[in-house]
């Protein structure tokens, strides 16, 4: 048996020592703090224009995280970059050699993965909520107000997740283009789409990203078909579930 | 000591692998002959357990490949040489390789020297020629230091000074005590660097016997006679001990007997000659002959099999281990 921290180290080295997947995680942050902030400044500095029209509370925290939907493609891309680049190279069967035990491969892999974007998207998400709020000016809102830390701390477990259950379905479809393929244009296109028809959005609400999303409220929505925690554990079970079926296709496929 | 007991594989409806079983020799270079698409990569990749036997097992030193400890330091492989992500370095790729195995890292260092990659070892290997590639292939191959090295097709595509590299490298291996098992679809080369030969067709076992014996039993040389005196020259090689068996158009073969040797033994009888000519069969050929049946395409009534039918029906699998099918 490979010792599993040797696994981890090597994993690491392989996620480190290519820049498309270091470039797509610096993506990820760039660009959700960066259309946050945008979005936070317009807010901010046009306020009256379009604050009056007596909607619901007006939710700081929500614009301030604006940018999250392209943040979340390119953890999507990162996440099937680390694992989907091991098949286009062919790399995968070195790597087998190298560590036999497949299960346990992947399970280094995934947490490697996991702990990176879990502290890129910590940092992300904190950075741009508190960017967010000084844009924001007179209508932000703070970190100690009611269920903002768990939306903060949710953004950040959603990228994490929605990272890890693109690496599975990689994993599972053992093909880079492919898996790109399959959830670039699921996410960024199917499951919004599909959340606002009204007969099929019931299916699309239990869909891995909008009950991801769920945490990120702060306010309760009207017509909300569960709350952040169910939210997180549908998103949760959606990603363990990714990950086993890679683990299963990786177990039983020849490389 | 790698070892196949009855091993099959099956894709679909063709079986790639076909109940083979035969032991890799410790300490010497095991050439593994066949033609292109024999099964030879199908079973490198079972011995590596990358893909699964439909039945029959692989051992190495009695072990299932997933059962070895850091198997890196066991059996080092190279596969396919373009295995490596183009956006690497050839220092991070080994680095990578070697942390998976413990190994320390300063062995990258010495593979990179050893294969001759030092002076590019944190360039990209974008940018490598196949000859480069190969080298950073061979080199992930004995981070380890492993005891055993497993080459498939090391020489495709390479230029003569890389095929000359590659071959004083698995020689110098073998004389340092380590296996080397080495694939190939060219018996010429083989020749050259195996000691034994392990040569399979359709994915199945077709001789498995050192290489001196297989030289022996497959480059007999000959000589052509053709002479009106017929009557005298059966008398005249007989009173030398020696025997002509009947050639192809009314010509004579003499097995092992030398040229100059039969020309004058001719002269002394008074016998006339017509033709004296020296006949060799390459190994080649003898190794065209053998998987003749077993080539899936050939190329119409071409080449191939003219050369082989040049030395007839000469080669019959003869001792050594041969195929039990």
């Amino acid at each position: 048996m490979t010792p599993f921290p040797a696994i981890l180290q090597s994993e690491w080295t392989k996620i480190r020592s290519v820049r498309s997947t270091v470039w797509t995680l610096a993506l990820t942050f760039v660009v959700t703090i960066g259309l946050g902030a945008l979005l936070s400044f317009l807010t901010g500095s046009n306020f009256q224009q379009f604050g009056e029209n007596g909607r619901s509370p007006f939710d700081p925290t929500g614009t301030a995280f604006s940018g999250i939907m392209l943040g979340e493609l390119a953890i999507i891309v990162f996440g099937v970059l680390a694992v989907g680049n091991e098949y286009s190279t062919g790399m995968i069967r070195l790597t087998l050699a190298a560590v036999p035990q497949r299960g346990t491969l992947l399970t280094g892999k995934a947490v490697v993965l996991g702990a990176l974007a879990l502290a890129v998207s910590l940092v992300t998400a904190f950075l741009t909520f508190f960017v967010g709020q000084s844009l924001l000016g007179d209508h932000s809102t703070a970190l100690g107000a009611p269920n903002v830390l768990r939306a903060v701390l949710g953004a950040a477990f959603y990228l994490t997740m929605l990272c890890l259950f693109a690496a599975g379905v990689t994993a599972m479809l053992h093909n880079q283009t492919m898996a790109l393929g399959v959830l670039v244009p699921f996410f960024f296109l199917l499951s919004p789409i599909l959340s606002a028809v009204p007969k099929v959005k019931t299916l699309a609400h239990y869909f891995p990203d909008y009950a991801g999303q769920r945490m990120l409220l702060v306010y309760e929505q009207h017509g909300q078909p569960y709350g952040p925690w169910t939210g997180f554990f549908i998103c949760l079970a959606w990603t363990l579930a990714a990950l086993v079926g890679g683990a299963l296709v990786l177990r039983k496929r020849d490389a | 000591m790698i070892e196949l007991h009855e091993l099959s594989k099956r894709y679909g409806d063709t079986l790639a692998v076909d109940g083979l079983s035969f032991q890799v020799p410790r300490g010497v270079v095991t050439g593994f002959l066949g033609p292109n698409g024999a099964g030879k990569s199908t079973t490198m990749r079972m011995i590596l357990d990358l893909d699964r036997p439909t039945s029959g097992r692989v051992t190495i030193d009695g072990k299932r490949y997933g059962q070895l400890s850091e198997p890196l330091k066991y059996i080092g492989a190279l596969l396919e040489a373009k295995a490596v992500h183009p956006g690497r370095t050839a220092y991070d790729h080994l680095l990578w390789l070697a942390q998976s195995n413990r190994i320390p890292a300063r062995r990258v260092n010495e593979v990179l020297d050893l294969v001759g990659l030092g002076s590019v070892a944190r360039k990209r290997s974008r940018g490598f020629s196949l000859g480069m590639g190969q080298r950073l292939g061979i080199a992930s191959a004995l981070l380890g230091d492993p005891e055993i090295v497993m080459f498939d097709e090391p020489v495709n595509g390479l230029d003569p000074e890389g095929i000359l590299w590659i071959r004083n490298l698995m020689k110098g291996l073998a004389s340092e005590g380590r296996t080397v098992f080495v694939s190939s679809h060219l018996m010429s080369e083989m020749a050259l660097t195996a000691d034994h030969l392990v040569v399979i067709g359709r994915g199945r076992l077709l001789a498995d016997l050192p290489m001196p014996e297989f030289i022996r039993q497959n480059s007999r040389s000959a000589v052509r006679i053709r002479t009106p005196h017929v009557e005298q020259l059966h008398t005249a090689l007989a009173g030398a001990g020696l025997r002509a068996e009947t050639g192809p158009e009314g010509s004579y073969e003499v097995v092992d007997g030398s040229l100059a040797g039969i020309g004058e033994l001719a002269a002394a009888h008074g016998v006339v000659l017509h033709e004296l000519s020296p006949q060799q069969a390459s190994l080649e050929e003898a190794f065209m002959q053998m998987t003749a049946d077993s080539v899936e395409y050939h190329a119409g009534d071409g080449e191939g099999r003219d050369a082989a039918g040049a030395w007839g029906a000469a080669w019959h699998p003869r001792n050594g281990r041969q195929a039990a099918n």
